[in-house]
Parts: structure tokens; sequence; C-alpha cells
């Protein structure tokens, strides 16, 4: 199982990393706003994360880190 | 020594290693000169695609602290003008030296100084000034172009060496034994972090308001150092003088010969010649407007300095022009006759 | 182990590019790649005018703000005056192909050894979306809004493909960011365009066919599409000179 950290206040909620999850882990958080004023991406299903990290390859904001 | 040579000799005995320039006569043998000689001495001469290209050669290099000039002439030095401006927000030393000659448009190529506006006042957009040196014989091209360096790195800006076409092309023996003064510590120069502190940036964008007028604050505060410090002129016979010539560079010493002609018949005349254009000698024309008749301007233009010279004597007497235009100069029988009228009561 | 982090050449100042804007992703491949060949402490970074004008608040190296299009020239100032350093530029289409444009074509055909990362969007964004010299025959911006009519304001400029006709440079390549393929082809492109710079064979440029979801109006996942759909065919990605290799077979 991987680990993904976000760096949540700088996330613009552009959604890039939401479209390129092959397995669906991430969403925008449509019930929360960030200190930027975006809904900012969350891990939904996190434990069917399998750190390809293409989610942090397309993040425009370098806002994601991925362990595994 | 020619002029141009003179100039270019002096920027290398200066530290000068880098020099960007755009072929544009009356100044070619500056470069023809760099040319020749950087490759010698390990240093870089390049020819640029364009004045614009040369100009932020020059930008890149000031920003890693080191001497490094460019020259041209009038119509150049015009298209310099962006450079010039980002020289002055980032607050780059540099030194660019402009060989001028008659314009507007393409002008001539005779001499000039109708770029006074240019150097000291329009250069470019934004709040800013060059220091503005005007050498009055060969000896001075080199002298001021070793001091346009060493100001510009002591006050981190542009530095401009204003001659005009007959200074460029002018032989006379000339003195390069100088103590160079380059120990200006440069801790803003973009050099490399070499991971040993925080990264420096070369900039001119302030987006906030508050901060880009703090900048210029600043900025202005060191202009008027400059001012109280720098400033440079030559009296010439002006003791007991009754009228006052004022001319820089060329101009200068034609006013010199009708001087001593004049003092030969008698009349009380003497001259004022402005070494920095800016900061403007303003203290010596003050004096002159408490004392003297009327002030003559001798100018290869249609009037700049002229106005400059007003402000400075406060209005207090009348100030006239005597002028060539358009690649020409005044002769000195012109200007002696400018003194006998002016001596004679009448403004012309 | 850490799959995934931010390069240490990116600083942590919050960039202000627009959601889904790939001059994030362009920006964070160059500071990997800085730091994956060390040079951080030696590199010089030059900002051109336009939507990455603040990028010197973004990388940790040494950085300069240059006049619109002129970065080439004083990059090649900087590398002149330290050529022991690593000097790059990051451009955009306005600034690098249309104001710009003498200095590129210049310091490519003197070789200048820099490396150039050319930002492709086709549009002006930072000024709110007017046309660009890369701005496709049809494509509506502010100032073509009845999209560019190339019988009234000529075609686009295609960099790589003119810059491949002269003599002097030595590694172009177009690359582009609109999937996580094309992305990891990106960084390899840039790496070997900063890797050329320390070997001392000359001038790199790297033009990165990117979006602009804001002034194109479109979603950021929908500018994407419009990259492959639209951009790539017009300006085909590829390797469109590369001396050393040529002189190797």
């Amino acid at each position: 199982m991987a680990k993904l950290t976000f760096k949540t206040d700088k996330c613009k909620g552009c959604g890039l990393c939401v479209d390129v999850c092959p397995k669906n882990v991430l969403a925008l958080a449509n019930d929360k706003i960030n200190k930027k004023g975006h809904h900012p991406v969350e891990a939904v299903n996190e434990a069917d994360c399998i750190g390809c990290a293409f989610c942090a390859t397309m993040c425009p904001d370098c806002i994601i880190k991925v362990e595994r | 020594m020619k002029g141009n040579e003179a100039i270019a000799e002096a920027a290398i005995i200066a530290g000068c290693r880098h020099y960007f320039g755009y072929p544009i006569t009356p100044q070619t043998e500056i470069a023809a000169y760099m040319a020749k000689r950087m490759p010698k001495i390990g240093g870089c001469f390049l020819q640029a695609e364009s004045e614009i290209a040369a100009i932020n050669m020059v930008y890149g290099v000031a920003a890693t602290g080191k001497r490094v000039m460019t020259s041209s002439s009038s119509p150049g030095i015009s298209l310099k003008g962006e450079g010039i401006s980002y020289l002055a927000g980032a607050d780059l030393p540099s030194l660019i030296v402009n060989v001028q000659r008659g314009g507007p448009g393409l002008g001539g190529i005779q001499p000039s100084q109708s770029d006074y506006f240019q150097a000291t006042k329009g250069t470019a957009h934004g709040d800013f000034h060059m220091l503005v040196l005007a050498p009055a014989s060969v000896q001075e091209m080199a002298d001021l172009t070793v001091k346009g360096f060493e100001l510009a790195d002591k006050y981190r800006m542009t530095a401009m060496v204003l001659a005009d076409g007959t200074m460029g092309q002018m032989m006379e023996p000339v003195s390069l034994d100088y103590e160079v003064k380059n120990t200006v510590e440069k801790p803003w120069a973009t050099t490399g972090t070499n991971m040993e502190r925080e990264h420096n940036i070369v900039n001119s964008l302030f987006l906030s308001p508050e901060k880009l007028e703090e900048e210029n604050f600043k900025r202005y505060d060191r202009y008027k150092l400059i001012e109280e410090n720098e400033t440079m002129y030559e009296e010439y016979m002006m003791e007991d003088a009754e009228i006052c010539v004022s001319a820089f560079g060329i101009a200068s010493r034609v006013a010199k010969n009708a001087i001593n002609e004049a003092r030969e018949m008698g009349i009380k005349v003497g001259l004022i010649r402005p070494i920095t254009l800016w900061p403007f000698p303003k203290a010596p024309f003050k004096k002159a407007g408490e004392k003297v008749k009327s002030i003559i301007s001798v100018e290869l233009s249609m009037g700049q300095m002229i106005e400059d010279i007003r402000l400075a004597s406060e209005c207090k007497v009348p100030v006239t022009l005597c002028n060539r235009a358009g690649g020409m100069i005044p002769t000195p029988e012109q200007v002696l006759e400018a003194i006998i009228n002016a001596n004679n009561g009448g403004a012309k | 182990m850490v799959v995934f982090d931010k390069p240490h050449a990116l600083t942590d100042v919050s960039m202000h590019y627009c959601p889904g804007c790939t001059h994030g992703i362009i920006h964070r491949l160059v500071a990997e790649v800085i730091d994956e060949l060390g040079i951080e402490g030696k590199t010089i970074g030059i900002a051109p005018v336009g939507c990455s004008v603040m990028a010197y608040d973004y990388f940790n190296c040494d950085m300069i703000e240059a006049a619109h299009g002129r970065a080439p020239a004083v990059a090649t100032g900087v590398k002149r005056a330290l050529p022991e350093n690593v000097v790059f530029t990051y451009q955009g289409d306005g600034d690098l192909a249309s104001i710009g444009m003498a200095e590129t074509v210049h310091s490519a055909a003197r070789n200048e050894n820099i490396t150039i990362i050319f930002v492709n969007n086709a549009i002006y964004g930072m000024t709110g979306g007017q046309m660009a010299p890369t701005t496709l025959p049809e494509q509506v911006t502010q100032t073509s809004p009845y999209g560019r009519d190339v019988n009234h304001c000529g075609f686009p400029i295609k960099v790589c493909e003119m810059l491949a006709t002269l003599d002097g440079p030595e590694y172009l390549e177009r690359v582009a960011v609109n999937n996580v393929k094309n992305v990891k082809a990106a960084k390899k492109a840039i790496k070997k365009a900063f890797q050329n710079q320390v070997e001392g064979k000359g001038f790199s440029l790297i033009e990165v066919v990117s979006s602009c979801p804001t002034n194109w109006g479109m979603t950021p996942k929908k500018a994407l599409e419009w990259v492959e759909e639209k951009m790539i065919p017009y300006y085909p990605l590829g390797v469109y000179k590369d001396r050393s290799a040529k002189e190797e077979n």
C-alpha cells in the first residue's frame, strides 16, 4: 500500500490528478474549501493506491508526495 | 590616439573584459579596437545581432557583477533605451558610450550634441537617471571612461560617456596611467548560489505599487548623494566675468577660442563647462546668474542644455543660444559675435 | 520509500498560475533535472515576460528577470561572463517567437552554450489571451475573435523546424506535457538539454507544447485533450536536431 500526502492549501482543484489516477483513488472534496478558495483534492480510496505517482506527475502545483 | 580608441583602451585598463556592440558610424573604432584586443587578454568581444541584443548582453554580464560596456551612436542609443531602463530598474552597473551624430531619424553621420535630452532626461520609460559624463578632449575620453566604471559600480547604475563624432575621430596624445579602483563588493550578483546562500534575483518587476515606490525612493536617495558628491565642471576665466559662455564637449573648445579672442578685445567673459551633464552642475550657474549680465549657451543642437542653464541660473539673467545643428559645428567667429552682442547688452 | 516529492530546486512559493496550467509541470521538470544533475548551486535562470515572468520566485537557483524577448541575449551575457555556470532561459511563445525572435535565432546560430525551455501554448496568457505567433489557424483569441485568418495575419511559426535549418544549434526537440507518458519524455529531453550544456555541446532548445485552460476557455482536462487533438498534429513531437548523435552515426 502506498501513502499519499497533500499540501492541501496549495491545491487549485484543477482535477488533473483525479483524471489520471488509474485506480480512482482521488476526488475533489466538494464539501471543503482551502485557503485559496478551491475544492482541494483528497484520497477517497487510499487503500487502492499503487504508488504509481501519475497524480504527482500531472500535478502542476507539486502538492502531492507519494511514498511506497 | 583617436578618441574612440582611447575610450576602448581605458575601458580595458579599468577591468572591462566584456564588450557587446553593433556597427554604427561614427563609433565603429571602439568595436574594432575591442575585437582586436579582447581575445588577446582573455576578454569577450561579441558583435550582437542588434543594439537591443547588445544592451541585453550587457544586462546579463552586469548581473554577474563584472564590468561590461557597449557603445553606439545616436540612433543606436534610441534602440538601447529599453535595456537601459531595465538596467536602471534592476540597479545594475554598466558603461555606455554614445558618440553622437545628427538627428532626428537616421539623421547624418556628422557630430552633434542633440542627444542631451535623451541622455539626461528622456532615455526611456520610468523614473531614473544615468550618470552622464561629457569629455572635451581625448584625454578626458579615457579619464571619464575609467571614472564612469568606478561611479557605475559605486552607485549601481549606468554611466554614459556622451561624446560626439568629432571627439571620437580626433587624435591627441593621451596618458593612460591609472590606479583603477575595482573593489566594490557585489553581494547581489547572480553568480550561482553554490548552495551557500539564498538565491539572488536580479529584477525590475514590482507589482506592488508600495514596493515599487519604495524602490524608486531608494534610488533617488542615491541620486541625491551623487548630486552632492560627484558633480563635475570646469570654470575658465569666470572670476571677473560679466558674460558667461556655457558649453560642453567639442563646443567648449570652440567657445574657449572665442573667449580668448574676446578677452584680447577687453571683454570680460568666462566659461562654465559642465563635465557631468547629469548631475547638472547647478551651483556655478546659480552663482553666475547673480553676477553676470547674460549667459550664452553654445550647443551643437537646437538648444537643449540651455533649459538646464535657465533653471540653474533661476532665470535671473537672459540666456541666449549660439548654435549649429544637423552635424554642423559653430565657429569661434560665430561665438565671438554672440559674445560681442551680449556685451553690447543686446540679445541678438 | 519516497516515490515522488517536490524537487529541491523549486522553492516553496505557491505559483501564481491558473488551475490546471501546465507551466507548473514544466517548472517542476526543470527543477527535477537541476536536482538530478546536481547543478543548482551553479545554475542561473533567466525569466521572460509573460505568464512565467515570476519564475524567478519559483526556482531556488540564482535568477534574472529579462525584458520581453531578450532572455537569450541576457543568457548570452551571463554565459560569456561565467562559462562554468549553467544558464537556462524559460520563455513563452510571444516572448521567444514574436518580440524576441531575433535573439532566439541568433543565439541558436551562434550555438550559444545555453539551454532554452520554450513553452508553446499558442496564446498570450498574461495579457488575457491574445493571438500568439503560434496560435493555430482558425483558433479564436481575443485579437482573432473570428478565428486566426491566415490570409490576414499569416501562419503560425514552427520554431523547432525553423531553427533546424540553421547550422548552429546542437539540439532541438519538441515535447508535450498533456499526459504522463509525454511528461516523462519531456523530462528526458529537458535533461538532455541541460546535460548538453554541462558537456559544452552548445545550444539546446526544448519546445514544450502546453495548454492554457483559462484563455482557451476550457477545463484543464479538456485543454489537455485539445493539445492532443489540435496542437500536436500541427506541432509534431520529436527530435528536430541532434548534432552529436548525427556525428556519432
